[in-house]
Formats: structure tokens, C-alpha cells, sequence
């Protein structure tokens, strides 16, 4: 009972590159320099440390180590020389949440209209967490919450809050 | 409660996750039209007790605009689809005509053929 539903981290060490073009016309070339294969529509790809979100038709998000970062983002840049396209350093701009525990998903239920059980395995799934803007895919044991910098302490608030003791949906 | 799936994502969005965009498919009447078009253009619409074509961006979601046709008076939602259309597409028209077999489109359907791009000319 005095156990939380989930356990709310922050993850600090993640470097995000989005990247925006064509994707029918450069999809290749992102995927041989990001090292990660393409993901369809609404899903996200992982090949180790790396993961490569389809954001929306001419938009992808690469979630890396932080540590890789400035390399990737040239090898992008140097493989989307020849294209109308834009590969940008996004670390800064966002904050991470990881949801880990068996009721993981009743934490996000109450926070997001989204039948986020019915996502797939491999989906990524951007909609709102209460009041703001954000991405929820699955990791192994939980889930992975993406939202803005700007907005880490609401969005720890209200994780945190959701996730209160006791507060399950199943019936007690 | 309005669920639409978005064109762009196939996601089916809730109302919340989306920002309206009022009427579909209004025609400009920039420098050179008359002063009871150009009035038209800015402040009349449609409010229709029936089908009517929307405007909604996926604003929680991949930030794309796109079309909806919709009943207002029953919520009922006929279809989605992209708004790089001059018009409804056959398919959304069939849609409504299968529920409202006496609902008549209100443009012609010479200007249904016509291409996005000659619009934008």
C-alpha cells in the first residue's frame, strides 16, 4: 500500500538529434549514418544504445548517448549535405522520465487521453501529459517520457503525484 | 467526445490533443476583390445543422493541418483526409452519401477536378 505505483527518473545522460527532411528521398542515408534502421510510421527502431523515433512524415528523433552526440550529429549533417534537410542537437531542449514498475501504465493512463495499452510493442506515441506536450514510447520493465526542459518540474510534479501510493486503478 | 484520426500519423487523436481550424477549403479574396468578397472571405461561414468539412491541426502530435467531415448535429465523423485538397475527395463524398444518401456536394464537380495547383496560382 505505501509503495509508490512506479518509479519516476530522470534520465540526464541522453543526447537527442532531430533530424527533418524527406524522408522517401533521404531515409537511407539518415538510417546508414544514425546506425539505426528507419522506423515505420508512429513506431521508434533500437539497435543498442541508439534509438531512431518517427516524430511526424518529415521528422525523426535520435536518441543516443550523450557522449556521441557532436559525432553523430556531423555524420548526419555530412550525409544530408546533398539534401533540403535539417539535423539539429536537441539535448538541451528536453527532459526524460523514465516510468519502470508493473503499473506503470495506470501512472500514464491518468495522465495522457491515449490508449496507450493498445500501442504497439515498438511504438512512439506524442500527445499531451496533462497540460503539456509529449513523447511515451516502451522500454524494457516501463516506459520512456519525453517532454520540454522548460516544463521538467511540472512534469516530475504531476509523474510523481500520479504515481502517489494507493492510487491505482484496478480496483483495491 | 470528438476522436479523429489524423492523416499525417494514423493516430487517432483525441479532441484535446487537436486545435480547430473552423471552415474548410475557404478561398482567398486578397488585393482586387471586391469589398462584399473580400467581407465574405473574413467573416462568413458556414454553420450548417449536418455535414460540414473542418479544419484541425494535430497539435499534440505531428503539428500537421488537416481536413475533417463531420456531422455536427450527430458528431458523427465521415473521414479525414489531407489538406493539400481543393475539395472533399470522392471517397470522404461516398462516405457521407452512404449515411446521407439525399446530401449533395456544394461545389461543382468541374472544380472538384482541378488541381491543388492552379488554385495557388
Amino acid at each position: 500500500m505505501a509503495e509508490a505505483l512506479a518509479k519516476i527518473s530522470q534520465v540526464q545522460d541522453w543526447g537527442m538529434i532531430q533530424i527533418r527532411a524527406d524522408l522517401a528521398r533521404a531515409g537511407d542515408a539518415i538510417a546508414g549514418a544514425a546506425g539505426v534502421a528507419l522506423p515505420e510510421q508512429g513506431r521508434i527502431t533500437t539497435d543498442g544504445s541508439r534509438s531512431l523515433g518517427w516524430m511526424s512524415p518529415d521528422e525523426l528523433l535520435l536518441i543516443l548517448p550523450r557522449a556521441e552526440t557532436a559525432e553523430a550529429l556531423a555524420a548526419l549533417q555530412d550525409a544530408l549535405a546533398t539534401e533540403h534537410a535539417l539535423a539539429l542537437d536537441v539535448s538541451d531542449m528536453r527532459a526524460v522520465f523514465r516510468i519502470q514498475g508493473a503499473r506503470a501504465l495506470d501512472v500514464l493512463m491518468k495522465l495522457c487521453p491515449t490508449d496507450l495499452a493498445a500501442m504497439p510493442e515498438d511504438g512512439l506515441r506524442r500527445t499531451r501529459a496533462a497540460q503539456v506536450a509529449c513523447g511515451i514510447w516502451r522500454e524494457p520493465g516501463g516506459y520512456v517520457l519525453i517532454g520540454f526542459r522548460s516544463v521538467t518540474d511540472y512534469l516530475r510534479g504531476i509523474l510523481t503525484g500520479a504515481a502517489a501510493p494507493g492510487t491505482q486503478l484496478s480496483p483495491r | 467526445m470528438l476522436t479523429l484520426t489524423c492523416p499525417y500519423c494514423g493516430v487517432a487523436a483525441e479532441e484535446t490533443e487537436l486545435q480547430p481550424g473552423g471552415e474548410a477549403h475557404l478561398k482567398r479574396f486578397g488585393p482586387g476583390s471586391s469589398d462584399a468578397e473580400f467581407e465574405a472571405y473574413l467573416f462568413a461561414r458556414k454553420n450548417p445543422k449536418g455535414v460540414h468539412f473542418e479544419r484541425w491541426r494535430h497539435a499534440y502530435g505531428c503539428g500537421k493541418w488537416f481536413m475533417a467531415a463531420r456531422d455536427t448535429a450527430t458528431l458523427q465523423v465521415f473521414g479525414t483526409y489531407s489538406a493539400q485538397t481543393p475539395h472533399p475527395t470522392p471517397e470522404i463524398v461516398a462516405a457521407v452519401q452512404a449515411v446521407r444518401p439525399d446530401w449533395q456536394p456544394d461545389w461543382t464537380p468541374a472544380t472538384a477536378e482541378t488541381p491543388a495547383e492552379s488554385l495557388n496560382a
